[in-house]
């Protein structure tokens, strides 16, 4: 028996993305893949528009770019590089 | 109607150079610093600029190899997709042309790479015939690490972004592919003429 | 509460001014009565979006100044000679004007007094507004926490909040405050006169031994430099925040 089974549609993270991107993004903790060290988002480097074309997010320790958010008139492109992951704390659901 | 701030007016947007500004922008007289990252401080003994890619031969040129190339001085207009232009800028710098001369190749596309790890995409046909150079000085001085020094890329015709700052060299491709700021939303050729700033504009 | 608080999803409201309070001869506060807020911590800040006639917009980032205790939300705008942005609002804006804003934004660099302390707090320039939040904070809920504030600053005319600031270090509740005026001292001054660095910091600041929580905000050389220094000295880097202003874009 393959895995086809198993793959749900695109809308079935939707609840999983909303908590990600209506939570405060501050506070989550992210990885960097080229050097492993492992930061809260507020004490990695950014570099914000209008002082760049976009929103640079760079690794504290080895400047690598994390993140990069690009806002057109009508849409937001949020691109990953060398975020290996990036975790958000919830309130306990009991 | 959506909201409107009174009394806020903005920057200065001088609509009486009529048809020198492209669409969207606004003149600037200053000199914005734009970055993505902190800034490169490659001393001349360490620079070189290398073609590489779809080449037969890499070609590489040392500081001094550069500077005793033929130059040019340049005045242009540039426009940052920041939505800033700014007239009559004036740059010191070596022609594409007398660059891509040395080398071999029947690539379409080229991809600059630079100091800092920021990559920007153009056609072969934006880089030659007299379009664009890497230029070493601005407004008669060496060009400051603010803006690119020692050298950076110079292609007035395009959107800002693709005058990379701290250019290291170009490497040369069959199939276009997007740089940093293309793969993140902007447009793959950024021609401020026909408004290209992201991609599917 | 706090919680729910950072889980809202961030929309545009439009606030009401209703107080413009002089800071300085550059600096002006903004007091408005903003619908719904939905509270903050002391250190957030919030977007302020400006829109043209013609609909061109710009949006910067200012920190929220007032206490979570205020009902009223305050920022301090300093003005910057050819900004864009910080001319409108510390000059043309008008009490009874409205401004489109959202936030409150940023749970990383907050203090609340459940955190304890001893606080150390060191402001360049317009980088005191948050830690002024804080420390209105603390002084609305009356507490005893140990803080110390270090803001530096280019003349006595140009500290911002200072006779709150001296008012707040006379009320004897642990705050102690020292200024370092780097360009330009009143007659007969016997304070700091340089720019923050490793010395002022041993001299001023706690010692490493009593773990001071370390807020840090202003111009991005002054925080990266003095965040150095406090890790030379022997802070944990873990308890050192900081917030850069950056060449902010005015």
């Amino acid at each position: 028996m393959d895995g086809a089974h198993l793959k749900l549609d695109g809308n079935a993270m939707a609840g999983v993305m909303q908590e990600l991107f209506v939570g405060d993004i501050t506070a989550a903790r992210g990885a960097c893949a080229a050097c492993g060290s492992i930061a809260v988002m507020g004490e990695q480097h950014a570099f914000m528009y209008p002082l760049s074309p976009g929103a640079v997010l760079r690794c504290a320790g080895c400047e690598s770019v994390l993140m990069v958010v690009v806002r057109t008139r009508t849409r937001v492109r949020i691109g990953f590089r060398d975020l290996a992951w990036i975790e958000v704390s919830q309130p306990p659901t009991t | 109607m959506s909201f409107v701030t009174r009394g806020f007016k903005g920057r200065p947007r001088d609509r009486s150079v009529g048809d020198r500004l492209p669409p969207g922008q606004y003149l600037e007289r200053g000199f914005p610093v734009l970055s993505t990252g902190p800034t490169p401080h490659t001393p001349p003994a360490d620079w070189t600029f290398s073609i590489t890619g779809e080449v037969d031969d890499v070609k590489s040129w040392t500081w001094k190899e550069f500077r005793d190339l033929p130059s040019e001085s340049i005045t242009r207009d540039i426009h940052c997709v920041t939505k800033w232009s700014k007239f009559d800028t004036h740059w010191q710098g070596v022609s594409l042309d007398t660059l891509l001369e040395e080398v071999d190749s029947a690539a379409e596309y080229a991809m600059a790479f630079c100091d800092g790890g920021y990559t920007t995409n153009l056609p072969l046909e934006d880089l030659t015939g007299g379009k664009a150079w890497i230029a070493f000085a601005y407004d008669g001085q060496p060009l400051d690490p603010e803006h690119g020094g020692p050298a950076r890329l110079l292609v007035p015709h395009r959107y800002f972004w693709k005058s990379a700052k701290w250019v290291r060299g170009l490497q040369l491709m069959n199939d276009d592919a997007p740089g940093f700021w293309e793969t993140y939303g902007y447009h793959m050729y950024g021609d401020p003429w026909l408004e290209q700033r992201y991609s599917g504009d | 509460m706090v919680g729910a608080a950072v889980q809202r999803r961030l929309t545009w409201r439009t606030a009401d001014v209703a107080e413009l309070l002089d800071e300085t001869s550059s600096a002006r506060s903004v007091v408005m009565i903003v619908p719904d807020w939905p509270g903050h911590q002391a250190g957030q800040h919030l977007d302020v979006r400006l829109t043209a006639a013609d609909g061109y917009q710009a949006q910067r980032s200012y920190s929220i100044a007032s206490p979570p205790e205020s009902e009223r939300i305050a920022i301090t705008v300093e003005r910057i000679d050819d900004g864009e942005v910080s001319p409108f609002l510390a000059g043309e804006l008008r009490i009874g004007d409205r401004l489109e804003l959202r936030g409150p934004i940023g749970g990383y660099f907050v203090w609340d007094v459940s955190l304890g302390g001893p606080i150390l707090l060191i402001a360049g320039g317009s980088g005191v507004c948050p830690l002024m939040a804080m420390l209105r904070h603390r002084a609305a809920r009356r507490s005893v926490v140990p803080a110390r504030l270090l803001y530096s600053a280019r003349s006595f005319d140009d500290v911002i909040y200072r006779d709150e600031i001296d008012r707040l270090a006379a009320d004897r509740s642990g705050l102690e405050v020292a200024y370092t005026l780097t360009r330009a001292q009143p007659e007969g001054w016997s304070g700091y006169d340089r720019r923050i660095d490793s010395a002022m910091l041993a001299d001023f600041g706690w010692s490493t031994a009593e773990r001071p929580l370390i807020f840090v905000c202003g111009p991005t050389p002054l925080v990266e430099s003095v965040a150095e220094s406090l890790v030379q000295l022997g802070h944990e880097p873990a308890r050192i925040k900081t917030e850069r202003f950056g060449p902010t874009g005015g």
